[in-house]
């Protein structure tokens, strides 16, 4: 009784949250009740497939939140992916980890500089951003290079053993568990502490905040910085965790598709994991279908198949969903 | 050494001899004033007569170039609105400074929130604010979500955030400006309570009534000087008027009798629905002749914007029609119907009026650009455009330094004087006009009120909608009152007064 009390004085978004993820669980292990491999095999790949996405996303959210623009998340997370990589190839995992954080943070400061500093168009920032990334990684590409070990996996005990979602979730790298708690924290910093309600009063209307004291470009220097290291977490998750390997253009558009979530997400952390998942869960069934030749379509069809998600998800909620109104404008003290 | 005078114990805030220059002019020139506690201290002044930059030396936002501001008679100096905060100033802002989409008790407690280990106490801000808006009879809900409330009560939570920071001194910076007649009442009802419970208000306006209601002094500034001190019960609003502008205003629009002549704007049964789809306006008739003046009284959002904006031709009508000279343009678009001869000093100048970035000269002509003689043959005519704008700007007395300069540049009420000057400049037949003097100063007004008098009297119909009741009562030659969508008395000047008119103003008549 006092559980049904409970839900009830919950919020309507909160009891939603529940109900579709008591709804989500079932759908899944009735699917594992039937097709055990199968349905192991497409969650697997929806949470491998999920976890840079939605690590890219929180960049897109922590730099919208607080009134920046970044299209350059595909140039920091391509940077990354590269530093991450040969950084492991010369001196371990760890330090090319951190390597590939600080490179995205240092693309994230730059970024902050041309939006907050000299007021530059932020779309054009980005793009400048992007087009460097993409330089710098393909000239100083070096080929036949081989990372030293790998990122170890950790089998979380007890939780691990659960059927089916054991497997999928806690069964993992280490930077996909990174990337949950990441994800988890930066929500309850947003919407419970006075940093979030900072962030978003500067994101939303930076002259409120400023006349109460909070300093507008302080904020977005510090943000936009962490969430370039975010993006470029996410690069180094996807070349040296997921892949084992870097290769040019290897983001090829995830950096846009992190933008579609994040507004799929309505530029919250945890909708926008959901949102990931999602992406995520129909990229693996369809990888699914068409590996038992249920569908049979021609392999450049799937590869498609994010960008055309991405087209309709944003016609789809784009006009529906409100961007922080800040975002994008440069701020000038009057 | 020097010795100071014995302060009073209750003086709050002492500027002496405040000079501050910007490139080319000077906005304050030996500005001294007092604010003591419990004393509402009113600035009176035209717009660009230096109040504003005032009062952001005071609140920290402007660094004076001479000059010494005192808090309690101690010296400080106010680098930046935190500073002026944390020594018991708070401010309300012309424009407010709100999150729109976050909840009151968020919006208070912003950049000072009560905290529980590292996360924000929500359950302390929202006490907080309650209590203080108990305290100072500040009716408002910690819950609910800014965006949502009317103007009026927003401008509640913007003195909720000051109190909150224990602010003793309170600056208004125009508070009314934005606000209805009833929520005026209320702001001033409550700026007695706030002073009565010992805060100090400066009070900037440009509007002598609420001065004379609610001041305990007056301070008047013109040409950033203070020109002269006065109590209100020692004087009345033509002096203070006087005192503002340098010289005698009339303050009651002069005019003669109306001679009214044929119908040219007819509208019967005219529905139109509002941004949100709701219907607004719910089935008007209304008739105005050529020769006079109807005003249209009423409460912001009652449905003014929406039948000005139809009848504009700016608003799908979604039922009845509108005749101009007896052509019906229910379904014509604002070009057309402009070129039918009405004339239209839109609400909003900044959005519908000007295009501010446009030189002073194309925004004069912007309704015309391309017809004679302004252009020929699709080309442009640039020395028949700048004749027009030669002679618009001295007869419409707009002050500029030239004629090519970006109209944005230009002082609230001398970009109202550039609308009201390219709308007027044709023989228009029927001329609407909407808030036609909001934020504009005393001297302008009385300009403008007496071009459109001067319009009616050459003939052209004039409908007058506006938020200031004394402006319909001054203008009109019969009132309509505009309640809930629909025009519930239509009254001859004669039979028109204040009370009656309020009263069917808030639907209660």
């Amino acid at each position: 009784m006092g559980f049904v009390k409970g839900f009830g004085r919950l919020s309507g978004d909160a009891r939603g949250t529940i109900v579709f993820i008591v709804v989500a669980l079932a759908a899944a292990y009735v699917a594992y009740g039937i097709w055990d491999f199968k349905a192991t095999a497409v969650l697997g790949f929806m949470v491998r497939y999920s976890t840079p996405l939605a690590l890219a996303a929180m960049c897109g959210i922590l730099c919208e939140r607080t009134g920046v623009i970044n299209i350059g998340i595909e140039g920091q997370m391509l940077l990354g992916a590269f530093v991450a990589f040969f950084g492991a190839t010369f001196a371990g995992i760890t330090f090319g980890v951190a390597a590939a954080v600080l490179a995205g943070g240092v693309l994230g400061a730059f970024l902050a500089l041309t939006a907050v500093t000299w007021r530059i168009n932020q779309i054009i920032a980005g793009t400048v951003i992007n087009i460097l990334a993409a330089g710098i990684t393909s000239f100083f590409y070096r080929q036949g290079r081989t990372m030293k070990g790998s990122v170890p996996e950790w089998d979380i005990p007890l939780l691990s053993d659960i059927p089916l979602l054991g497997r999928v979730l806690f069964q993992n790298g280490l930077l996909t568990y990174l990337t949950f708690v990441i994800i988890i924290v930066l929500h309850v910093l947003l919407f419970r502490t006075p940093w979030g309600l900072r962030t978003r009063a500067v994101g939303e209307h930076p002259s409120a905040a400023d006349t109460v004291g909070v300093d507008v470009s302080r904020y977005r220097y510090l943000n936009v910085t962490i969430a370039g290291g975010l993006a470029g977490l996410a690069g180094a998750l996807l070349s040296v965790e997921a892949t084992g390997t870097f290769e040019r253009g290897m983001t090829s558009g995830r950096g846009f598709l992190a933008l579609a979530i994040m507004i799929m997400g309505r530029w919250r952390p945890t909708l926008a994991w959901a949102a990931a998942l999602f992406f995520g869960l129909l990229n693996g069934l369809v990888n699914q279908l068409n590996f038992e030749r249920v569908i049979d379509v021609p392999p450049q069809f799937i590869g498609m198949l994010p960008y055309v998600l991405t087209i309709i998800v944003l016609a789809v909620f784009a006009g529906r969903v409100r961007a922080p109104a800040a975002a994008g404008q440069p701020y000038t003290k009057e | 050494m020097v010795t100071d005078a014995v302060e009073a114990p209750d003086l709050l805030l002492e500027a002496r001899a405040i000079t501050k220059r910007f490139p080319g002019v000077v906005a304050n020139a030996d500005v001294s004033l007092q604010l003591h506690r419990g004393e509402i201290l009113a600035l009176l002044g035209e717009n660009g007569a230096g109040k504003s930059t005032l009062v952001k030396m005071l609140f920290g936002l402007y660094k004076p170039d001479e000059g010494e501001i005192r808090i309690k008679g101690e010296p400080v100096a106010l680098r930046s609105p935190k500073d002026a905060i944390s020594r018991g100033i708070g401010m309300v802002h012309q424009h407010f400074q709100l999150v729109p989409v976050m909840t009151v008790a968020e919006n208070v407690v912003l950049g000072a929130e009560p905290r529980k280990g590292s996360f924000i106490d929500q359950r302390r801000a929202a006490a907080e604010v309650r209590k203080l808006s108990e305290r100072y009879g500040l009716a408002v809900d910690p819950e609910a979500t800014v965006e949502d409330l009317p103007v009026g009560t927003q401008q509640r939570v913007e003195i909720i955030k000051a109190l909150f920071r224990r602010a003793e001194i309170l600056i208004l910076d125009e508070p009314t400006a934005v606000l209805t007649p009833q929520e005026t009442d209320e702001l001033l009802a409550i700026m007695r309570e706030l002073a009565a419970r010992g805060v100090g208000i400066i009070f900037i306006t440009h509007k002598l009534r609420e001065v004379m209601a609610v001041a305990d002094r007056v301070e008047v500034l013109r040409g950033g000087r203070v020109v002269g001190s006065a109590v209100p019960s020692q004087t009345d609003e033509a002096g203070l008027a006087s005192m503002m502008v340098g010289r005698t205003v009339v303050l009651r629009v002069d005019k003669q009798p109306a001679r009214p002549g044929d119908v040219r704007l007819r509208i019967q049964g005219l529905q139109v629905d509002d941004d949100r789809h709701q219907r607004a306006v719910r089935g008007v008739d209304l008739e105005v002749r050529a020769g006079e003046i109807v005003g249209v009284a009423g409460v912001q959002g009652n449905g003014q914007r929406e039948l000005v904006e139809a009848i504009c031709g700016m608003r799908p009508i979604r039922g009845g029609m509108v005749q101009i000279d007896g052509v019906d343009t229910t379904s014509m678009h604002a070009k057309a119907v402009n070129g039918l001869g009405v004339a239209h000093i839109p609400e909003d100048r900044e959005k519908h009026g000007l295009v501010g970035s446009y030189s002073i000269a194309d925004d004069l002509v912007l309704n015309r650009f391309d017809e004679e003689p302004f252009a020929h043959r699709g080309l442009r005519d640039f020395t028949a455009i700048d004749q027009q704008a030669e002679r618009l700007v001295q007869r419409f007395d707009v002050r500029t330094p030239s004629i090519h300069t970006p109209t944005n540049s230009l002082s609230g009420g001398n970009k109202q004087k550039v609308i009201v000057a390219r709308e007027l400049s044709y023989d228009a037949k029927v001329v609407v006009a909407a808030q036609p003097t909001r934020g504009v100063d005393v001297g302008s007004i009385e300009f403008i009120h007496n071009q459109l008098v001067a319009e009616r009297d050459r003939g052209a119909a004039v409908l007058v909608v506006s938020a200031e009741l004394d402006e319909v009562l001054g203008l009109s030659d019969r009132v309509a009152v505009m309640s809930e969508g629909r025009i519930v008395a239509m009254l001859p000047i004669e039979e028109a007064d204040r009370n009656r008119i309020g009263m069917l103003m808030a639907g209660s008549a």
